[in-house]
This record gives C-alpha cells, structure tokens and sequence, in this order.
C-alpha cells in the first residue's frame, strides 16, 4: 500500500540530492542541472498532494512551475555560454570579480 | 504490484540523481538526467497524473536535457564518441536501421488506426481523462496566470537570444 508518506519521503531525497549538487559541484551546468532535480521534487511532492488530497490544483501547478524551469533553464544556460566566452570556463570558482 | 512498481521507480529515480551529482564527466550527468526524468514520469502516471507524465517527457527529457547537451557539445566540455562511418554506404545502413526501429516501434500503434473503432453512444458522455479536468481548471479560474506564463515565456526566449549572442565589437562613443 503506497501512502502519500512514501511520495513525500522521495521527494524530500530527491530534494536533498539537488542540494547537495548545488553546494558541491563546482561545473555550473551541473549546478543547473541539480536545480533542476531539485524543482522535480517539488513537483513531485505537488503531484502526490494533488492525488491523495483530492485537487486538481496541485498540477496546475506544476505545469507552472515546469514553464518556469524551462525558461529558468533558457537563461540559466545562454548566461552560462556568455560566461564561457568571457573567461574559458564554466567553473564557478573562477567567476569571482564581484567578489571582496 | 503498485508498491513493487513505486519501490523499482523510487530507487531508479534516487540512483540516476545520485549519478547526476556525483559522476564527472558532464556527459553522464545529462543521460542519468535523462533517465531520472523518465522514471519521475513513470511516478507521475502512477499518481494518475497522466497529462503532466507527457508533459514531463516532451518538456524536460525531450527540450530542456536536449538544450543541456546542446550546450555542453557547444561548449565543448565533452566530445561524443561516434564511431568511425565512413563512405555512403555505411550511412545508407544506419539510416535503414533506423527507420526499421521506428516502424517496430510505432507498429503496434498503426495496428490501432486500421481496426474499426467503436461509435459512441449518444446522450452517455465518457468520463473526464486527466486532460480533461486539467483543460477545465486552467482555461477558466487560471487563465491570468495562463498568460502571464505565456509572457514569461517570451521574456525567456528574448533574454536568452540576447544572452547568447557574440559581442559585437565595441566603439568608443562621444
């Protein structure tokens, strides 16, 4: 019997990981692609409430939060080319002239 | 059946985001993201959610981890290893392998096209799909927000064209 608890549980490690790739990896398309994890989980966990809640509502949002990413993703990756062209890598322990 | 199935999924989606964090190659971070994509549509379908399933699979595993590799291919961080092809022959070959997997592929859907299909019954309405309840809410009580993501979209697209273009060379101005 699979409850809303073990959906939840997923999404929380799920969660957890794309964090974990953000904070670590230092490749900054990895990064993105961590967040991205991290927004699945979130759309995981609107899914599994949207089911065992009884409302709709919930995948509503998630075809929102999908637009979002997407075009998240858009920007995220056009910036991450400009970067590329401006110092020859993607590595964002380079990318420090706004640093102190 | 439906805990094995969430059990296989959940483990299958949990080991490829793991492989995105942690693999070194930026190459197998998109395929395994591309396979984690897939299984969270398998949960998706699971969870009755089937409109947003297809969604997932045409939105992120179709365009958005197609637009990573486009990327990192452009960026050149990591070159595909493709094997050597040489001569019109060879490419004759794969192009004909490949039709053939599409045909054996898409054959079982043909099959359906070409059976009588069964009239509908006046005055019984069939039930309401996932898509349908979905086109009800977001078409009536969420058509602003419908629209403002359509906008955001544009913004999107704008900033990403302009993000993306080469410097032109610049002259002093006054």
């Amino acid at each position: 019997m699979v409850t809303l608890h073990h959906y939840l549980f997923l999404s929380a490690l799920l969660f957890g990981v794309g964090i974990v790739g953000v904070m670590v990896r230092r490749n900054l398309i990895v990064i993105l692609m961590s967040l991205e994890l991290m927004l699945n989980a979130v759309n995981l966990t609107f899914v599994a409430f949207s089911r065992y809640l009884g409302s709709i509502e919930g995948q509503i949002f998630v075809l929102f939060i999908m637009v979002v990413a997407a075009s998240e993703v858009a920007v995220g990756l056009a910036i991450a080319v400009a970067i590329y062209r401006q110092k020859g890598t993607v590595d964002v322990n380079e990318i420090n002239l706004m640093k102190w | 059946m439906e805990t094995l199935l969430f059990y296989v999924l959940g483990v299958v989606t949990l080991a490829s985001a793991l492989f995105v964090v942690f693999l070194r190659r930026p190459l197998h971070n998109v395929l395994f993201m591309i396979l984690a994509m897939i299984s969270l549509a398998g949960l998706f379908v699971m969870l009755h959610a089937e409109f947003l399933a297809m969604v997932q699979l045409v939105v992120y595993a179709g365009a958005v981890m197609v637009l990573f590799l486009f990327v990192i291919m452009l960026l050149n961080l990591e070159a595909l290893p493709m094997p050597a092809l040489n001569g019109r022959a060879a490419r004759w070959w794969v192009g004909a392998l490949l039709a053939l997997t599409m045909v054996v592929v898409l054959g079982p859907l043909l099959r359906g096209v070409f059976m009588a299909s069964p009239k509908p019954i006046a005055g019984m309405t069939p039930p309401m799909t996932n898509t349908d309840i979905i086109a009800k809410e977001l078409f009536t009580t969420y058509l602003l927000p419908f629209e403002i993501a359509s906008v955001l979209l544009l913004a999107a697209i704008v900033g990403a064209v302009v993000l993306g273009r080469r410097r032109q060379e610049k002259t002093t101005k006054d």
